[in-house]
């Protein structure tokens, strides 16, 4: 428990960025489901870095650890290591955030109580914030009451969700979970077909395998609500342009993968209407109870 | 991941409980499973996923860029009809060396068995479980097809006959006619039978997957004609069942740890 509520002081608290100008919840904050409303996040100074920050939630789910949009890093533990020194983040080094937190007049107290010792160290604050992270827990949005049977979808949403669902259609579940995977994540990798040429090799630039150019972690569809711009580089500013983006915006390449199965004609070609269910039926994917949670605001 | 749970049934403590003093009989073996793919004569790794190499029957070329497919029921059948279940399913994903071996089972008296497994689940455990890891691979089969798991997912790409790069996803599912309500099903999995096998003390039973199979025999098939969104097509189901019936084979068996 000490651990959880430290892991959450140290998440909102820009003592972990070098001129104290920073915390992580600049760039994913509660209101946006942990994640921010800019293409490219700001890290100290203004400095932008060149992908779209990431939502926070059910972490704990992410069973193979590769977090990132390439899967760069192992583990919620190393991955809180990654922004504290990273220049286009936080920009510090852990010996002056470890001085910072050992003068300050609460944390060493706080460090006892969730680790018996006053000590500070790197991986004690990595530990902490790791498990307020895995507390993040979104399972209330209205298709999750749905599949409780404490509420219906519309009739736009249901045939929305049977777009998503149909191999002839939208085809959107190989990927993003279904009724029976609600993290709405496969937590794999693919090149759904945003570019013909990679500026941004994502996990081929991590594996060196040309095979893998262009693929990024299939983000989950919870929250989409709260989480624009979309993409890893936030190149969509709505949903609609997504929806636009596997109707008919495939561009081919090499990588693409191969469930995108109508890339010669641009895509699967919804519907207008289609269109309008699926964004409803996304939609419902939403929890607004999430990002109101007193548990996770600014202690 | 993999709950592979070996439950031993009653008859093995009968086995057991006879001739405790001559010593023989009461050897035990253990037997693990181990996945390999060819193509035809030729073995396909990891490393050959992505490379538009292979030749099917129909004269089409083709990559393979994911391999996974469910294994259930292993089944031993001792000289006397006897049958020891194996609880438990193993998702092989070619692109995860560890889940090509199906861990060891254990104490197994010594002796002949027939060894069988199904590919897919049979309906008992198709519609009645819920497997939170094959839900989490997002293995499932939408409600509108009469849910359930898939039973392969094979993907690649082609070279089409407009000389374009094409993707493919043979997708195998329990085939189903969702254009009538209600729907209309019919079995494709399918039951494969390695033959009789030896076991004395620990032995693994190295299995071939002949992909070139799935697109030859009995039918010919052409991913020009088949190669998208299978799962709602009766017909298809129906062939990849046929063609599915000699894909795999006991190549070896060989001493493990
Ligand atoms: C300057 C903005 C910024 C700050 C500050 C920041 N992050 Fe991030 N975060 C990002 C971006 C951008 C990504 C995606 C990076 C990528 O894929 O290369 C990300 C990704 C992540 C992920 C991976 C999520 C996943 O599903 O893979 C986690 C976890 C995370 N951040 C936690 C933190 C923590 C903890 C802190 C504070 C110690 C923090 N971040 C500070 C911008 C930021
Ligand atoms: C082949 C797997 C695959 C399929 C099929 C697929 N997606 Fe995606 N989706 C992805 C990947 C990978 C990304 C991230 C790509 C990137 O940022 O480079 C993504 C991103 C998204 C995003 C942006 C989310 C965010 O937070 O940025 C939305 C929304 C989305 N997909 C919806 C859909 C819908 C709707 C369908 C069906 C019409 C669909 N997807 C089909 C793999 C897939």
């Amino acid at each position: 428990m000490e651990g959880i509520a430290l892991g959450e002081k140290l998440f909102f608290d820009p003592v972990l960025s070098i001129d104290n100008s920073i915390s992580c919840a600049d760039c994913h904050a509660p209101e946006f489901a942990f994640s921010d409303n800019r293409q490219f996040s700001e890290g100290v100074n203004g400095t932008q870095g060149n992908r779209n920050s990431m939502p926070l939630f059910n972490l704990a789910w992410n069973y193979d650890e590769h977090f990132f949009w390439d899967g760069n890093t192992f583990s919620l533990e190393h991955q809180a290591f990654v922004p504290v020194t990273d220049s286009t983040e936080m920009k510090s080094t852990w010996i002056d955030v470890q001085n910072k937190l050992q003068n300050h007049p609460e944390y060493p107290t706080l460090f006892e109580n969730a680790f018996g010792s006053s000590n500070i160290d790197s991986t004690r604050i990595a530990k902490a914030i790791a498990q307020f992270e895995r507390t993040l827990i979104s399972s209330n949005s209205k298709f999750d009451q749905f599949l409780l049977g404490e509420t219906d979808l519309s009739p736009q949403e249901q045939n929305g969700f049977s777009i998503f669902m149909d191999e002839a259609r939208g085809d959107c579940f190989h990927c993003h979970g279904s009724d029976k995977n609600p993290l709405w994540t496969d937590n794999i990798f693919h090149n759904n077909g945003l570019d013909e040429t990679f500026t941004d090799l994502g996990l081929g630039r991590v594996t060196g395998d040309p095979a893998d150019n262009g693929k990024f972690k299939t983000p989950s569809l919870r929250n989409l609500a709260y989480t624009a711009p979309y993409m890893h580089d936030g190149r969509f500013a709505t949903i609609d342009e997504v929806i636009n983006h596997y109707s008919e915006g495939l561009k081919n390449s090499a990588t693409i993968d191969p469930l995108m199965k109508k890339v010669g004609q641009g895509g699967v070609g919804l519907t207008t209407s289609d269109k309008a269910d699926l964004k409803a039926f996304l939609l419902s994917l939403s929890d607004y109870d999430f990002i109101n949670n007193p548990a996770f605001l600014n202690p | 991941m993999n709950k592979h749970f070996v439950f031993i049934t009653i008859f093995l403590m009968v086995l057991f409980s006879c001739n405790e003093d001559t010593g023989d009989n009461v050897s035990i073996a253990s037997v693990s499973l181990n996945f390999s793919h060819s193509w035809d004569d030729a073995p396909i790794t990891n490393s050959d996923f992505n490379i538009i190499k292979f030749t099917n029957a129909n004269g089409e070329v083709l990559s393979i860029t994911k391999l996974r497919y469910l294994i259930s029921r292993i089944i031993l059948e001792n000289a006397s009809g006897e049958t020891l279940p194996i609880n438990g399913y193993n998702l092989v994903d070619v692109s995860k060396n560890e889940s090509l071996l199906f861990r060891p089972i254990n104490n197994i008296p010594q002796g002949d068995y027939k060894v069988s497994f199904l590919f897919g689940f049979n309906n008992e455990d198709n519609y009645n479980n819920n497997y939170l890891d094959l839900n989490s691979a997002s293995w499932n089969v939408p409600e509108q097809l009469g849910g359930g798991y898939h039973y392969m997912q094979l993907e690649g790409k082609f070279i089409d006959n407009d000389l374009t790069e094409k993707g493919y996803a043979y997708h195998a599912i329990r085939a189903v006619d969702a254009s009538k309500q209600p729907l209309k099903f019919e079995d494709t999995f399918i039951k494969v039978n390695l033959g009789t096998v030896n076991l004395t003390n620990h032995a693994q039973l190295n299995i071939d997957m002949n992909v070139a199979e799935w697109f030859k025999n009995p039918i010919v098939w052409s991913l020009e004609e088949r190669n998208n969104m299978l799962m709602p097509n009766f017909e298809a189901q129906i062939a990849m069942f046929k063609n599915g019936q000699n894909v795999f084979k006991l190549k070896s068996i060989t001493p493990s740890k």
